[in-house]
């Protein structure tokens, strides 16, 4: 590989479709990732987050659309791409009635790596795995097996690694080191493409895409995103937030109310209307109001339901 | 607990049995499936007195007495005679590669020493590595030649025909002298087994990889079809050679069951025989959604296979269309040519022309596999 290759984007993709049957499950969408980045795949369950990843290695074949992943095409060239991506499935893939070892022996010589042992051996250690190397797969827990998982992506030392929700159901000290080593293999010059529904996750990427009912609905930053959902914040602590969400929700101008203990963040998508339909609120001595920024999760859910808004007017 | 509810969850677990039922179609295909096939095999293709087995005259030359003998025996209903002029030694080639089952022999100068009275020897040759399988056609035999000769004892031999058998019949049964039904069995079952254990085990082994979620990681690794049908195929062929090992020696010490061909061309040909099945439930595995499914695959490849190959039944009791059926399986192939190395003591020329089939059959099977073999989860 070249060095004019090297500075080519990681994956370049372009209207990317891919129905099952009668369900469209990926709809014309266009990602470009440079390499070393970290990109976040976000979106509610059944956005087609798994069906974009598998288009992406060669795993399903689109029903349109074209693009390069690593400088190979997507279409023809999935032998190489495969050659060269770490893809770890949502669903522990491994064999359970093989030892941690015995796995990564098993991959590392599937994918031809010169000296296996070693290379096995040095991946051990790196993910503090060497002294569980001879339990048994299927007796780790979620931590471990996604630790033995990321471990099996990283041995043939891929350029990309395609991370399918690898932190759900692990405990919050194991996602921080798993996201630790993320950043550290990014460091290195690794691209990762990583799936996940939690948040702190999502702003520890570069970029984020965000997808719903398999269309891609924004990508970019945090700032970008939250800037494409256009919505203005106001927290507000009240002594009863319950029935002042309840209240609140009533009013036009206000799009989303979220309870965070005893706070409230209250959104719209237009600023002057928002503003009006609080006034009222705004004059009660009870409620502390603060204006805010919204936060990833509220854009997200804009976004979500204007989808689904204008989703059900196109059908 | 009490009775209704007991009645509602027995009816929720009823209705979700149904429902699921309904869902795995192949399973319920299966269900009428296999019954129709089971009558249809045991009711139109099956023999337990088999008739129409493949025998030949030999006789030097052409008499009234010979002609008669072939009429009388085919009315018997039990041979279908060849009508080939055989010279002996190529009746007995025939025989050794079980394209014939019997050899009726007689002798140059049969007429001349029945006229002196002095009793000659109608001689019956018989592959009697099935037992059952000749013992009803052995008995027609005497019966045939005396109804033949009483048809010919006309004029000057008239008078033989009130007196004692004015000849002998003289049975050699080949390869199996003591009629031991044992020395049928066990090399048929060395066939047996490895199809069951054979064709199972692989028809599991891309199902198992599906259900368990680690066939998507196989599919993201470079790995091609071919290596990954090779590597699930070859370590069951060492599980098929200690099979056969442990069914020869148990059936050498216990039952006396002799190896008389040569050992290692058995052993090149069990192999050919082993990848034949390991394939062809490789190519199930292909096909199979689930690892139930696969199983009954297994079933319904097995089934016949017993029943058409002439494991049960002899296949030359079979009608034509049903030995048509019959020599597609590998096990029909394999079962000739088992008996024949360790019954008959055959050689390499005489049982390549049924290893071919065996290589035919694994090379479609392994076309249909890589056809049907996903490289992707579409
Ligand atoms: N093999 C398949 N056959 C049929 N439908 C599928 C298949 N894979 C995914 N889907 C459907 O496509 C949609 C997107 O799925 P997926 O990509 O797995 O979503 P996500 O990973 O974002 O949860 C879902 O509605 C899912 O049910
Ligand atoms: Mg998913």
């Amino acid at each position: 590989m070249n060095a004019d290759l090297r500075a080519d984007p990681a994956i370049t993709v372009r209207g990317l479709n891919k129905s099952f049957g009668a369900l469209h499950a990926v709809r014309d969408v266009s990602i470009e990732v440079r390499r070393g980045q970290i990109c976040g795949f976000l979106g509610p369950n059944g956005s087609g987050k798994t069906t974009t990843i598998r288009l992406l290695c060669g795993l399903l074949t689109p029903d349109s659309g074209e693009g390069h992943c690593l400088g190979f095409d997507i279409l023809r060239e999935s032998a190489a791409i495969k050659r060269e991506v770490g893809y770890m499935t949502q669903r522990f893939s491994f064999y359970e009635d093989l030892s941690i070892r015995e796995n990564l022996r098993f991959v590392a010589r599937m994918y031809g790596v010169p000296r296996p042992s070693r290379v096995v051996n040095e991946t051990l250690e790196r993910l503090g795995l060497t002294k569980r190397q001879k339990q048994l797969a299927g007796t780790l827990s979620g931590g471990w097996k996604q630790r033995m998982a990321l471990a099996a992506c990283i041995l043939h030392q891929p350029q990309l690694l395609l991370l399918d929700e690898p932190t759900a159901g692990v405990d919050p000290k194991a996602r921080r080191e798993f996201w630790d080593q993320i950043h550290q293999l990014a460091g290195e010059g690794l691209t990762v493409l990583v799936s996940t529904h939690y948040m702190d996750e999502a702003e520890r990427c570069n970029t984020i895409a965000y997808l719903d009912t398999g269309r891609l609905l924004a990508f970019g930053s945090v700032g970008d995103i939250i800037r494409t959902s256009g919505l203005t914040t106001w927290h507000v602590d009240a002594p009863d937030p319950i029935a002042l969400a309840a209240d609140l929700r009533r009013q036009a101008g206000i799009a989303m109310v979220a309870a965070f203990g005893s706070t409230l963040h209250v959104s719209g998508p237009d600023s002057v209307a928002l503003s009006t339909a609080l006034a009222p609120y705004r004059r009660d001595s009870s409620l502390r109001w603060t204006e805010s920024h919204p936060g990833l999760e509220d854009a997200f859910i804009a976004l979500m339901e204007r989808n689904r808004a204008t989703g059900a007017v196109a059908a | 607990m009490n009775r209704s509810t007991f009645v509602k969850r027995f009816a929720a677990i009823l209705a979700k049995e149904f429902v699921q039922m309904r869902r795995d179609r192949l399973t319920f295909a299966m269900m009428i499936g296999v019954p129709i096939m089971q009558l249809i095999l045991f009711g139109y293709a099956i023999n337990q007195d088999p008739r129409a087995l493949p025998a030949a005259v030999v006789a030097a030359e052409a008499t009234a007495f010979s002609r008669s003998l072939v009429a009388s025996l085919e009315h018997s209903g039990y041979f279908r005679i060849d009508p080939t002029a055989y010279t002996a030694a190529q009746a007995r080639e025939k025989l050794a590669r079980g394209e014939l089952m019997f050899i009726v022999t007689i002798p140059s100068d049969f007429t001349r020493t029945l006229e002196r009275g002095e009793r000659p020897a109608l001689l019956v040759e018989a592959d009697a590595t099935d037992p059952g399988a000749t013992g009803g056609a052995l008995a027609a035999v005497v019966q045939a030649a005396n109804t033949a000769l009483a048809h010919d004892l006309t004029g000057p031999l008239a008078r033989l025909a009130s007196g004692p058998d004015p000849f002998e019949v003289r049975v050699h049964r080949l390869y199996n002298p003591e009629g031991v039904t044992q020395y049928n069995i066990v090399p048929g079952l060395i066939g047996l087994i490895l199809t069951m254990t054979m064709v199972m085990m692989t028809s599991l082994a891309m199902t198992r990889e599906r259900e368990r979620g680690t066939f998507e990681n196989l599919l993201a690794m470079p790995v091609r079809p071919m290596e990954v049908m090779f590597g699930k195929i070859v370590p069951y062929i060492f599980v098929g050679l200690v099979q056969v090992s442990v069914i020869i020696v148990v059936g050498r010490y216990l039952f006396g069951v002799p190896l008389v061909g040569s050992l290692t061309m058995l052993s090149g040909i069990l192999v050919i025989f082993i990848a034949a099945n390991l394939t062809i439930g490789f190519t199930f595995s292909t096909i199979a959604k689930n690892q139930l499914q696969a199983m009954q695959m297994t079933f319904f490849f097995f089934l016949p296979s017993i029943l058409l190959s002439g494991f049960m039944f002899p296949f030359r009791g079979m009608p034509g269309w049903a030995q048509a059926i019959g020599e597609i399986f590998p096990l029909t192939h394999f079962l000739r040519i088992v008996r024949g190395v360790m019954l008959k003591g055959s050689t390499w020329a005489e049982v390549q022309p049924e290893v071919w089939p065996l290589l035919a059959f694994m090379g479609v099977a392994m076309i249909v596999a890589m056809a049907r073999y996903r490289r992707t989860l579409d």
